[in-house]
């Protein structure tokens, strides 16, 4: 057979309906959830420095949605975001070094993963509120 | 391993995304870049709780923080926009509209990243 007409084995998708989550593929679908969260947040980040430019009844509008409810649950939420992405960012750049591709050593840095995650965002949160 | 790509995507030599190679090497260099950065953004979040308008400028405007801060939302936007790129590749098929999401979401980036840019300089340098 030539080099052209030869079959190409492409890997299948898993089918996600008849999967049972594991550790592993949740937290790899948290990174991209996380990377899209964090992109918007960029953008809220720009958003607000352009408030900050703007005059203070400007500021004082994008404040008033920061300090209510849904804003500190955003604000929060978006620590969270930043903290998993950052350590499993960190994960996934051992991967690309070459490094803990065991099975073992993959559950291993996913539960050291959502530990720091879970830790860092709860001492910010804590920190924070303590501030206000 | 068996080479995941068709023989004519190996001898065109493109990676998945057609500029693969260079794609991952730009979203590593900014993701080593940001670790300092977004773990510096995050503590500064969480002290500046309860800040009010002047003390948020005070702080914008210091000049170690213009800098930092123009360092984490451009190294950011830039590779949030190189990983949404590939998200945006893998959920749309088609390429029209995979081209067009692709070029508008850049635009956004790229419009926040220099107006973001524009206010802390105002801010800094008093506009
Ligand atoms: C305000 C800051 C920046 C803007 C607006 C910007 C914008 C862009 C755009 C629109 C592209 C084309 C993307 C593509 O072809 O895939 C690009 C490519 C690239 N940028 Fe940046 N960039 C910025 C900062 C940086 C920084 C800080 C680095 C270094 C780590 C960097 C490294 C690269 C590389 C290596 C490419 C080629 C990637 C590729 O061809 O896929 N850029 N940039
Ligand atoms: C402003 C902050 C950040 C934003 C907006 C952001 C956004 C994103 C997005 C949208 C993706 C694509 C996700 C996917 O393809 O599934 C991504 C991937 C990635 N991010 Fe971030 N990120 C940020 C910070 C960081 C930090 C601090 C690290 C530190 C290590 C990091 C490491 C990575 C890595 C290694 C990938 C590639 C993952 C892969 O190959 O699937 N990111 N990021």
């Amino acid at each position: 057979m030539s080099v052209a007409n030869r079959p190409v084995h492409r890997p299948l998708s898993p089918h996600l309906q008849v999967y049972r989550p594991q550790l592993t593929s949740v937290l790899s679908i948290l990174h991209r959830a996380t990377g899209i969260a964090l992109s918007v947040g960029a953008l809220y980040l720009a958003t607000w420095v352009i408030y900050a430019a703007a005059s203070p009844e400007a500021y004082s509008l994008f404040q008033s949605f920061n300090t209510s409810i849904v804003g500190r649950i955003v604000l929060g939420g978006w620590l969270f975001c930043a903290f998993y992405h950052l350590s499993n960012g960190i994960r996934h750049l051992f991967w690309d070094a070459g490094y803990g591709f065991e099975l073992k050593d993959a559950y291993r840095s996913g539960w050291i993963v959502v530990a720091v995650s879970l830790i860092a965002t709860a001492a910010s949160w804590v920190v924070g509120l303590r501030l206000l | 391993m068996s080479d995941l790509r068709s023989p004519l995507a190996r001898a065109r030599g493109h990676g998945s995304a057609r500029d693969g190679l260079h794609h991952w090497w730009a979203q590593r260099l900014t993701a080593i870049a940001l670790i300092p950065l977004v773990v510096w953004f995050a503590i500064s979040l969480v002290m500046l709780s309860g800040a009010d308008y002047d003390i948020a400028r005070a702080w914008i405007g210091s000049p170690l923080v213009m800098v930092l801060l123009i360092l984490t939302i451009c190294v950011g936007l830039h590779h949030g926009q190189l990983g949404l790129q590939v998200v945006i590749e893998d959920y749309i098929h088609g390429d029209g509209w995979k081209l067009a999401l692709i070029v508008a979401m850049r635009f956004i980036a790229v419009i926040f990243g220099l107006a973001a840019i524009v206010a802390i300089l105002r801010i800094g340098f008093g506009g």
